[in-house]
Parts: structure tokens; C-alpha cells; sequence
């Protein structure tokens, strides 16, 4: 059960699922770039026609479908798995706020794993205290913190590019973990802090019990915990991307002169897609310190920014449903091959070995094959399908 | 703009240039190549800063002008090539023309508030008539990539005229058009010309003088030359430094120019 198909079937991805089929309507060729493939189409005539014309009721429907398809399968589901979604819905999160940055944006970030460290040590200080207030307040104030993070990276960033933006983040990336490490009394130094999980209130009891019959465990608690957070950012930023702001994003990434002419301050506009993306990787660390119960500077490496990075790409750039396959990939591929290797008879250090090897040969079939990523190539070989299609259309039109 | 001087570290691209664009009058800039009328351009949209001159749009100094404000200002510009958005569909391309009527903000469209949905359709439509003018709007859903180059020089158009501008400066519309398809251009110039002040560059002699009421001539930086076409047709420094090789576009003509510019 624990194969990234089924995530995916129930897991969200509104911005995703809206960039598939409806697309064909808008558009009759592909486009050229790789990373257009994974644009979202604009949503010319309101999308297909069962679909509500507003953007607001139809992506709060594919919310809705998403979040009884999450349900459903945490609930299907054994509880070792439920934790293996726990850590997918940091993982997607952060994967898709980097990917509304550098796949809509164009701005690498290599300090993202550093943005959700700055969520994660504010949600463990916060639930250390003697009586922690609420946790949706301490999650908002973990987006809080890492916005402002963000946005003082973002004011530099907005004056980088290419190598000089990556080395910039890079520097927030290897920095930052040491500032825990240099306020060892606050920050809890290498060790880090552990992190009180939260109890799960008593409704989430009656409802698990309503629903399934299963009992309402911690994990399954955090499960939920990191499933609704992942939905709502998701939701926020399929909202975003299908909105002027997405195309505005896009627009300052294809051709600065020419969006600027447009009026588009892209300073502006190139710190505001920073910013969102910092937030959601604050959301993210929220639920990573909750999740793995520990915030610590080890969990935070320059790594797990890089891991975040491949999962978009592999994903497809600039789309959530890609960010998600990408997570997914990320926490079910390494134990999977680990099985895998251990069936094959290799003892357990060697199959845990094998884990990276394998993502990393994945990676790379994948820069070959499908350099737009899965979700970009899949659109781009329905996109040129439905070319053909208009062409041999009007050939026969003309024809007949 | 008056007085206009740009060095590019003690290259001096422009020096002491004037132009005014009167409302509703079409200015051709003319001139061989790296005469400055780009430079000029870029001048006049803050992209690149002169060392010395003024710039005024109805009777305010720009100062410190950034590209951004231009649109705002109710002035367009095309750019050289097309300069379009290569991953985004040519409706979306145009749209983004006409972000400075755009009202909707970021918590609107955070929340996809039924003002952000109604905004985007105002843009939408607008969008969609801007191309409709340039009987583009059939190529609406697909990617620019895959158009040819004149309709991608028509998008480009569509998404300078969305946003509804007073002055329009349009760099080298012309190259890489047909001769037929630039007859329809100085057409539509002269209809916009009804709404609009347009600033032309362009290298397509007969096309400046159809559709241009004033032209100004500029050679190696310097002004040479001002007025109508006839007027500019008529100067013998214009007919030595530029037109002659033009007119007659042999190698001979080629080389008599470039020892003329020098002379005059």
C-alpha cells in the first residue's frame, strides 16, 4: 500500500489535477520549454464544463475529494505507513512552496531545509512552555516566523540569479543550523529540542472511532495533523498559481525586460514568491518538529534542501501535483529498495546502502528521459496529442 | 525629452538629442545602425540612465524613471524581437500586458475570492479584444513558441496595447515582416494613431515616411536631422548620411555612407 500511485490517486493536488485534462480545451501545442510543461493552463472558459465556473468552489471541490481520498487511506492503511504520511505531507509541503518559487519563479533556493528549521524551532519553543497555547496558533506562528525569515532572504535573492542565488541560499542552508548550535542554552544545541507531541483532542477520538473503528493513536493523530496542513497550503497555493499572482510569477521568470515594461516591479514580485514559499516551508518544519518529535540542526542539512529540489524536479517544476509525486518518491522509494535489497540477500547495511544509489539513478534516467519531470512530461505528451489530433481534424476538414 | 546625452564608459552613445512626440502624432526615429535610437528608447523607459537631459511626459520631469512605472504611466513599449513569455499561452501573454488595470491583490487571489475571478475575466476580456484587433485572437490557446514570427510580432503588439496606453513606442515593428504584412502595420499604426502618440523605430524607409507626421534623424549619436518626412527627405544631410544607401542600397552607396556620417 505503500506505492506513490496511491498517494497520488488520493492525496491533493488541486492546481495538478486542474493542469491535466482541462488543458487540452486551452491550448493546441506544446509548449517549448521544459518547464512550461508544468504550467498550469489558464483556466479560459472556467475549465471543463461539469466543473463550477468559480475558482474558489471548484478547487474547494477538488479540496474536498482530496481530503475524503486522504481519510480514506490513512485509514486503509497500517500504522507504519501512517507515519511514512506523516513525514510525506513536510516533505510535499515544503516541495510545494519551493516548487511555486523555482518552478513559477525561476529562483533556486538551496536554503529551504534552513526555512523549515526556523518553523520547526519556533513550534518546539513554543510547545515548551509550561502551557503552550494553541497548536494551530503555534503552527501560524512557525509560518510567521519563517515569513519574515524569508522575506529578508527573499530582498537579497530578488537582486541574484542563477549560481549566485543557489550560493546565497546555500550560505541560509549550512548558517542557519549553527545558530542553534552557537545559542546551545536556548536551541538545545546538536542534541536539539525535543518536541512535546500534542495530545490528540477528544473529538479526533470519536471521530476515528465514527469513521473506521480504528483506535486514535499519536501517529495517526500527526497523520492527520500533517494531512490537513497539506491540504490547506495546497489549497492556498493552487489558488495562487491559477490567480494573476501565478501568472505574474511566470511572467517575470520567461522575460524580465518585457514584464517589466508590463508595469511588473519585479524586485516586488520576485520577494513576494519567496515569501510564500518561506511560509510553506515554515508550515512545513511546524509539522516535521511535530512529526519527528525533535527539532535539531541535523535534520535541517543542506540534504534536505536538496532533497526537496530533486523532488520537484523529478515531480515536474512549477506543478503541486509533481511536488507531491516528488515528496512521495522521496519517503517511499529509499524503504522500498531497502526491502527490496534485503529480499535480494544483502544484509541490512547493505541494503540501506543501496537506498541512495537507487534515487540517485532514478534522478538521472529521469534528466534523460523526462527532463520536464513526471508530471511535465505527461502533459506534454498530451498537449502534442491533442496538436495531432486538431491537425489531422482540419486536414480532413478541408478534405471532405 | 531635451538635451539627452548617454556615455557608455566614455563611449558616448547619445549626445544632446531632443525629441518631443506631439499627442496624437506619430514620431519615426530613424538612423543607421548604432545611431542610438535604441539607446534612446531605452532612455525614454528607464532603461538606461542618461548622464545629462531631461525627460518630461505632459509637463512632468521623470526622474529616476524605473521600467515598472512606465505602464503606469500610460506609456507601452515593444521590444526589439518579441520578447514574448515563452511558457505562458498568447491570451496569458497579453494579459499580463494589462496588469496595470488590474485591481484584484495577492489575499484576493490567496483565498481565490470571487474578485480575483472577477477580475481576471476583466482582464480576460480585454486581452481577448486587444488580440481580436489584431485579428490574433484565433491563436489565443496556443504557445508562442509554435507560432510564426509575424503573428508572434502581433502578440506582442496586443500585449503593448492592452493596457490601454497614451504613448506607444514601438521598436522595429516591421523587421521580419512581409511586404504585404507591413502594409497592414502602417495601417494599424495610422488607426492607433487616432487613440495614441506612437515613437517609432524603424529601418524600413518607406513604411516611416507613409505612416510617420514627424521624423527624427539621428546619425553616430548626433541629431542631424527633424521634421516631416518631406522636409526630412529633402535634407541633404539626411540623403548623404543615410537615405543615399537606402535608396540606391549598393556596396558603393554602403561605402559613400559611412565617409559621409564621417564628414557631416
Amino acid at each position: 500500500m505503500s506505492e506513490p500511485q496511491n498517494t497520488s490517486a488520493s492525496t491533493p493536488a488541486p492546481a495538478g489535477t486542474a493542469a491535466g485534462p482541462s488543458s487540452g480545451k486551452a491550448t493546441e501545442e506544446a509548449p517549448a520549454r521544459a518547464t512550461a510543461a508544468a504550467n498550469p493552463p489558464p483556466a479560459a472558459g472556467g475549465g471543463r464544463t461539469f466543473l463550477p465556473q468559480s475558482t474558489l468552489l471548484r478547487h474547494l471541490l477538488v479540496l474536498l475529494v482530496c481530503a475524503v481520498g486522504a481519510m480514506i487511506l490513512l485509514e486503509i492503511t497500517d500504522p507504519f505507513t501512517n507515519s511514512q504520511l506523516a513525514s510525506l505531507t513536510y516533505y510535499a509541503i515544503a516541495a510545494g512552496g519551493l516548487t511555486v518559487l523555482t518552478g513559477l519563479n525561476g529562483q533556486i533556493s538551496l536554503g529551504h531545509g534552513a526555512l523549515m528549521a526556523v518553523g520547526a524551532y519556533t513550534v518546539a519553543l513554543f510547545l515548551s512552555a509550561d502551557e503552550p497555547i494553541a497548536l494551530p496558533l503555534i503552527l501560524l506562528a512557525g509560518v510567521v516566523t519563517a515569513t519574515i525569515v524569508g522575506a529578508l532572504v527573499g530582498v537579497a535573492a530578488a537582486r541574484l540569479h542563477g549560481p549566485y542565488l543557489a550560493g546565497a541560499t546555500l550560505a541560509l542552508a549550512v548558517g542557519l543550523p549553527g545558530i542553534a548550535i552557537y545559542f546551545h542554552d536556548i536551541f538545545g544545541g546538536e542534541q536539539g529540542m525535543r518536541v512535546r507531541a500534542p495530545r490528540p483532542p477528544e473529538v479526533f477520538d470519536s471521530f476515528i472511532g465514527f469513521v473506521s473503528g480504528n483506535s486514535a493513536t499519536g501517529t495517526k493523530w500527526l497523520a492527520y495533523l500533517g494531512t490537513i496542513c497539506l491540504l490547506i497550503t495546497y489549497f492556498l497555493l493552487a489558488n495562487l498559481v491559477r490567480s494573476r499572482i501565478g501568472r505574474t510569477w511566470r511572467a517575470v521568470r520567461d522575460q524580465e525586460v518585457a514584464a517589466e515594461l508590463a508595469g511588473i516591479n519585479l524586485g516586488a514580485w520576485r520577494v513576494l514568491a519567496f515569501v510564500v514559499s518561506a511560509a510553506a516551508a515554515g508550515l512545513a518544519g511546524g509539522v516535521l518538529a511535530l512529526v519527528v518529535r525533535l527539532a535539531a540542526p541535523s535534520g535541517f542539512t543542506i540534504v534536505l534542501s536538496l532533497s526537496l529540489l530533486t523532488a520537484i524536479v523529478l515531480g515536474g517544476l512549477g506543478s503541486l501535483l509533481g511536488a507531491l509525486l516528488g515528496s512521495a518518491l522521496l519517503v517511499f522509494l529509499p524503504p522500498f529498495v531497502t526491502d527490496l535489497g534485503a529480499d535480494f540477500g544483502l544484509n541490512n547495511t547493505e541494503a540501506a546502502q543501496l537506498a541512495p544509489f537507487v534515487y540517485g539513478v532514478v534522478l538521472v534516467v529521469a534528466m534523460i528521459f523526462a527532463p520536464a519531470g513526471f508530471v511535465g512530461t505527461v502533459r506534454m505528451r498530451w498537449l502534442t496529442y491533442r496538436a495531432k489530433q486538431r491537425t489531422a481534424a482540419s486536414r480532413a476538414a478541408s478534405g471532405g | 525629452m531635451s538635451g539627452i546625452s548617454v556615455a557608455f564608459g566614455g563611449v558616448s552613445a547619445l549626445s544632446d538629442v531632443s525629441l518631443t512626440v506631439e499627442p496624437g502624432q506619430v514620431h519615426g526615429l530613424i538612423g543607421p545602425n548604432g545611431a542610438g535610437k535604441t539607446t534612446l528608447f531605452n532612455v525614454a523607459c528607464g532603461l538606461v540612465r542618461p548622464s545629462a537631459g531631461r525627460i518630461t511626459w505632459r509637463g512632468d520631469e521623470l526622474r529616476r524613471l524605473r521600467p515598472s512605472q512606465l505602464s503606469t504611466l500610460g506609456i507601452s513599449r515593444t521590444l526589439q524581437g518579441v520578447g514574448l513569455f515563452a511558457g505562458m499561452t498568447v491570451l496569458e501573454n497579453v494579459m499580463v500586458g494589462a496588469h496595470r488595470h488590474a485591481r484584484a491583490g495577492f489575499f484576493s487571489a490567496l483565498l481565490a475570492l470571487p474578485t480575483a475571478d472577477k477580475d481576471d475575466r476583466l482582464l480576460r476580456e480585454r486581452a481577448q479584444r486587444a488580440l481580436a484587433e489584431l485579428g490574433a485572437e484565433s491563436y489565443a490557446g496556443r504557445y508562442p513558441g509554435s507560432l510564426p514570427y509575424p503573428v508572434q510580432k502581433r502578440v506582442a503588439l496586443a500585449r503593448a496595447l492592452v493596457a490601454d496606453p497614451d504613448l506607444l513606442l514601438l521598436d522595429e515593428p516591421a523587421s521580419g515582416l512581409a511586404e504585404d504584412e507591413m502594409h497592414e502595420l502602417g495601417e494599424l499604426i495610422r488607426t492607433l494613431s487616432a487613440r495614441m502618440s506612437v515613437l517609432l523605430v524603424e529601418h524600413h524607409m518607406d513604411l516611416v515616411m507613409r505612416v510617420c507626421d514627424q521624423i527624427t534623424v539621428l546619425d553616430s549619436g548626433e541629431q542631424i536631422a527633424a521634421g516631416t518626412p518631406a522636409e526630412v527627405q529633402a535634407d541633404p544631410k539626411v540623403t548623404e548620411a543615410y537615405l543615399g544607401d537606402e535608396v540606391v542600397e549598393t556596396d558603393a552607396a554602403e561605402l559613400a555612407r559611412t565617409e559621409g556620417g564621417r564628414n557631416a
